[in-house]
């Protein structure tokens, strides 16, 4: 199934990746490529068959209520590009105008 | 509102579960005051290469809270990844419950009408946002906290079977009750630990389909919760009567304004991407585990406000305040049991332990209530007996003897320092001759001030004496 | 004795504790030969001198006393994709150029604590992405023993440190085959443990329901003890299992006498696979069939579907894993964005290189409302039929043996322009990822005068059969994983 450019458009969207010029029509051969030969599992019969998420059998191990040892703000912060007075520090994020 | 519209609710409740640590890892659950991103570690901070684990208490509040509220416990439930990227949101996921959660179909019954509960599940909490920048310009940039980041949440999904802001905020208010007497959770809006999101429609009356919702956020307590609602009742019966149509959006509550306002985003309609987290295995619920969580659930709420009434026979108020706090209510009942008076003992404790927000023991109340009964000292000093043998601890008569309480019901001895009182006050003599004759309560007030040992009751009579 | 840096983990650890030699000497020995050949095969991204001699003087501290570990003093490269505690981790990837975990992965701290000595970090595909490492967001590896050609991927740096004689073991990652191919193609011996066996913890994640840490080495005992170090639950990954580590080795060097070796005739004419590589599995066969073990025709019915299967399913844990890259709390940031929203955008549009990019909007595509159940559903259904595949090829066959990779290695740019024809080189690795199995890749001859390498797969839990297969082709071939002289 081929994909449209405004798909494209969608999809980059929802994953926060910039579209440069070109972008469009490459992810859109790409991807229309791949997806070509992924259809291929819509030939197969699924309709009884449930899905696996997770392939080995362990059971969910709960963890005891305890207080582990974290990190320092200096620590949290010392990979940060921008960091401000103990917070991170991102560019404005647009609210209701 | 105009006539002709019915109101339909339903009720969104975040509540923080009582636990030490957050959802997913280690840290400790920090305070409102907190420095920044100091309640962190790799883990809630979404470093790479972090794995989630979960917190059993965590899970137990999320069941204890299912019990209390009827709800079915699946056997198998699992957690799910919630995606969109978002600065407060360190993994650019939120790890959630989609189409297994910890449990469904329960119900809650507030005065009377049944509140059916769609589902409790449990997911972690986001990091907090600070803004720059004046409210003229746009917000320059902005700053992130994760010390909220990854603290648990149990969200409570009731069906829309409420009618009115008062139903709502009422709802609201016995879940809370009931939060806190199995100890799920403390529940306190300011702290954040309790967050309702109504989400509102109207239809016209009779009708059995839903109108658009729209859904609020923002509420801080209850009494926001009630005003927020009756505005936005307000405002879609408006759109609607006006021949428009309501948008489905959610709204933010301006407590400063009033009012809400619109906080869809305009560019871009999200796609959250449910999956199932791959980082961690399906939760088994071990039916044993639920059987004794289930035995050791406290009275729930509902009954044991039936049981104070009719058992007890206690006025209906009384009993809702004593069963709306699991602490006083088993004062009382521990108050009771050795003796005391049901309705005295309900009394004070509604109208004196209550509002000071500390609780004596029952054998100390016990003895003051003894006193109180016995007219040996007045409701003043017992007010102040009980103060001092909560902060040292010591028996009321202990405190009594100490400071020669005593109260004074003796007429003659009333006589001379209530001439005074009348003498003292021309002007209310003047009004009470002129027929006002409840400034008798001024005088009282006076004489009990120049007196305390007074009896308040024997000087009232004095005092009407004396001014014949 | 031979060259301090073509010994295997067990020589090594009988000379340290002769003293025939120290750890000092032993890791300098290797340092010599990386500022030698590195600039050749490429295979670090960046050495860690502080670690080394710190780690050198306590194991030789310790040798002295008698107390030494299963590992003491023996040099290890850890692909860029395990955080190391202070040590630059990047995942081979420019949008995590600077970051310094303060954490170290619960894999290479095990090592550590017995008494493993770390080199350095070596280069991958970006986010492991890859069967080339030409994918790296800094460098291409080179296969050491062509120079012209790629070592595999994605944990191509690792295969090739261990290959070219620059370390004596390496830790790698495999999610599709990105342990057991280069390993194949650089002729050493890799190894993806069942899924579950080793945390992951402090790995950075491509697909979190695949992924597996895993060692290279040069013979198969190295291998085994290294997994076995590593293995076992981990409170901080709820997927790690409660198995102890040690039953890795439970009989692994009990020889194949007796046992049902498996040949899926999907695998054997698998589309692409060279006849050279086809000739190499032959021989293999005849050697282990002479050694007493049985061999028999098992059926893999949609191994087909593998690829396909695996193409929604990891790249849509991968557009999940990785949207945690915003440079907020770490790598790299457009500060200049007007707002948030286009500081994601340009960040990860130019830290990201074009094959995560091409998998994240892959993966999102098959996650995003109307397509979820045609794709990533209906992935996860027939991921099920192939572990059903598994499970019943099982029931005739203790394990099941083939080509690791369908060819040896590739010139360099040979498959960059058309990544479906890269993506193949996992059709034969990719289905024990899907499976959750075990599975190792051991050096199995040569064909036009490259590795090839056998691949065994043996049942969940069941490393210490594949280990047992491999380990009797080993010894009844004599062919150790040799040391490249780099050309």
């Amino acid at each position: 199934m081929p994909l449209s450019r405004e798909e494209v458009r969608h999809v980059a969207m929802l994953a926060r990746l910039g579209l440069e010029p070109g972008d469009e029509e490459f992810y859109a051969g790409q991807l229309s490529g791949i997806l070509t030969h992924i259809d291929r599992l819509q030939a197969l019969d699924t309709e009884s068959i449930p899905p696996t998420a997770q392939v080995v059998e362990i059971a969910n191990p709960l963890r005891e209520d305890v207080i582990r040892p974290g990190l320092s703000q200096e620590e949290a912060l010392a990979n940060a590009p921008a960091a401000v007075n103990g917070f991170f520090r991102v560019p404005s994020i647009q609210e209701e105008a | 509102m105009p006539s002709g519209w019915e109101v339909v609710i339903g009720m969104e409740v975040h509540v923080q579960p009582r636990t030490r640590t957050k959802m997913f890892c280690g840290c400790a659950i920090g305070q409102p005051g907190d420095a920044p991103n100091s309640n962190v570690c790799e883990i809630c901070l979404g470093l790479p290469g972090v794995l989630p684990v979960v917190n059993k208490a965590a899970v137990e509040a999320c069941l204890k809270t299912a019990l209390a509220l009827d709800c079915e416990i699946p056997r198998h439930t699992k957690f799910d990844r919630k995606n969109y990227m978002y600065p407060d949101l360190p993994k650019g996921y939120q790890i959630s419950q989609y189409d297994l959660p910890t449990s469904r179909d329960g119900f809650l019954d507030v005065d009377g009408r049944r509140v059916r509960i769609r589902r409790v599940h449990l997911e972690e909490d986001t990091g907090k946002l600070i803004h720059a920048g004046d409210k003229l310009h746009r917000a320059l940039e902005s700053y992130v906290d994760l010390n909220r980041a990854g603290v648990p949440l149990m969200e409570v999904v009731s069906e829309p079977d409420l009618r009115s802001a008062d139903e709502a905020r009422d709802y609201a208010m016995a879940l809370r009750t009931l939060l806190r007497t199995i100890g799920a959770s403390e529940a306190e809006m300011e702290k954040g630990q309790m967050r309702v999101e109504p989400n509102i429609s109207l239809r016209r009356a009779g009708s059995e389909e839903l109108g658009v919702k729209t859904e609020l956020k923002n509420i801080n307590s209850f009494s926001a919760l009630h005003r927020a609602i009756l505005f936005e009742v307000d405002r879609q019966a408006e759109v609607l009567e006006s021949g428009g149509t309501v948008v489905q959006e959610t709204r933010g509550w301006s407590e400063a304004e009033r009012r809400t306002f619109s906080q869809r985003s305009k560019e871009f309609a999200e796609d959250y991407r449910y999956f199932p987290e791959p980082d961690l295995p399906p939760l088994e619920i071990d039916p044993a585990w639920v059987a004794e969580l289930r035995r050791a659930l406290p009275e729930l709420p509902a009954a044991r406000h039936g049981r104070l009434v009719a058992e007890h026979g206690l006025p209906a108020p009384a009993a809702a305040l004593l069963s709306g706090d699991r602490e006083l209510a088993d004062l009382y009942e521990a108050t009771v049991a050795r003796g005391a008076p049901a309705l005295a003992t309900a009394n004070w404790i509604v109208n004196e332990v209550a509002p000071t927000g500390k609780l004596p023991s029952a054998e100390n109340l016990g003895e003051l209530l003894r006193l109180l009964a016995d007219g040996a000292i007045t409701r003043d000093q017992g007010r102040e007996v009980q103060v001092e043998s909560v902060e040292t601890g010591r028996t009321p008569a202990e405190i009594v003897a100490e400071h020669g309480f005593r109260q004074v019901s003796d007429e003659s001895e009333l006589l001379v320092v209530a001439q005074a009182v009348i003498d003292a006050n021309p002007k209310a003599l003047a009004d009470y001759r002129g027929g006002k004759k409840q400034v008798i309560g001024v005088l009282v007030r006076d004489l009990t001030k120049r007196a305390p040992q007074a009896n308040p009751k024997v000087a009232s009579e004095v005092l009407l004496k004396l001014l014949g | 004795m031979s060259e301090l840096t073509e010994m295997t983990v067990t020589e090594a650890l009988r000379h340290l504790r002769l003293r025939s030699f120290t750890a000092a000497e032993l890791v300098t020995a290797h340092v010599e030969r990386i500022e030698r050949l590195d600039k050749y095969v490429k295979a670090f991204l960046r050495f860690t001198p502080e670690l080394w001699e710190r780690q050198a003087a306590e194991a030789d501290r310790r040798l002295q006393a008698g107390e030494g570990g299963p590992l003491t003093g023996i040099p290890m490269a850890v692909k860029d994709v395990l955080c190391v505690k202070g040590v630059e981790t990047t995942a081979g990837s420019q949008i995590l150029r600077g970051f310094r975990p303060p954490y170290t992965s619960t894999a290479v701290a095990r090592l550590f604590e017995a008494g493993a000595v770390m080199i350095g970090v070596t280069n991958c595909d970006e986010f492991a992405m890859g069967s080339s490492t030409e994918n790296s967001g800094y460098h291409t590896t080179h296969n050491p023993w062509d120079l012209d050609r790629v070592p595999g991927g994605s944990s191509g740096g690792s295969a090739a440190a261990v290959a070219s004689g620059e370390s004596m073991i390496s830790l790698g990652t495999d999610t599709g085959g990105s342990i057991r191919q280069p390993a194949a193609l650089c002729g050493v011996v890799g190894m993806k443990p069942t899924y579950g066996r080793v945390s992951r913890y402090g790995l950075i994640a491509f697909a979190s329901s695949l992924d597996q840490v895993g060692p290279f080495a040069r013979s198969v005992d190295d291998a085994a003890i290294t997994l076995s170090l590593m293995a076992g639950r981990d409170p901080l990954d709820a997927t790690s299992s409660e198995r102890p580590g040690l039953d890795v080795l439970n009989n692994y060097d009990g020889g194949v006498r007796g046992m049902r070796l498996g040949v899926p005739r999907e695998y054997s004419e698998v589309q692409g696979i060279e006849p050279g590589v086809k000739s190499a599995i032959d021989a293999a066969l005849k050697l282990l069939s002479a050694a007493g073990a049985e061999i028999v025709d098992v059926s893999l019915p949609h191994t087909d579907y593998g690829l396909a299967a695996y193409y929604i399913i990891a790249p849509a844990e991968c557009s999940s894993n990785l949207a945690r890259f915003d440079g907020v709390r770490y790598g790299i940031f457009e500060e200049d964005a007007p707002n948030v929203t286009d500081a994601y955008l340009q960040t990860r549009r130019r830290g990201f290189g074009i094959e995560v990019r091409r998998r994240i909007m892959l993966g999102t595509y098959a996650l995003s409302t109307g397509y979820y159940d045609a794709y990533y559903l209906k992935a996860q259904k027939v991921r099920t039929l192939i572990k059903r595949d598994f499970d019943e090829a099982f029931k005739k066959c203790d394990a099941i043996v083939s080509a690791t990779s369908p060819t040896v290695a590739f010139p360099i740019g040979a498959k960059t322009q058309d990544p479906l024809s890269m993506y193949l080189c996992d059709v034969l690795t990719l289905g024990g990822n899907l499976a959750g199995l075990p599975g190792i890749s051991v050096p199995c001859g040569r064909s036009e005068d490259l590795p090839v390498g056998l691949q065994v797969l043996a049942p969940q839990w069941g490393e210490n059969v594949a280990l047992r297969v491999a380990r009797a082709y080993e010894q009844a071939s004599g062919m150790k994983a040799e040391v490249a002289s780099v050309a």
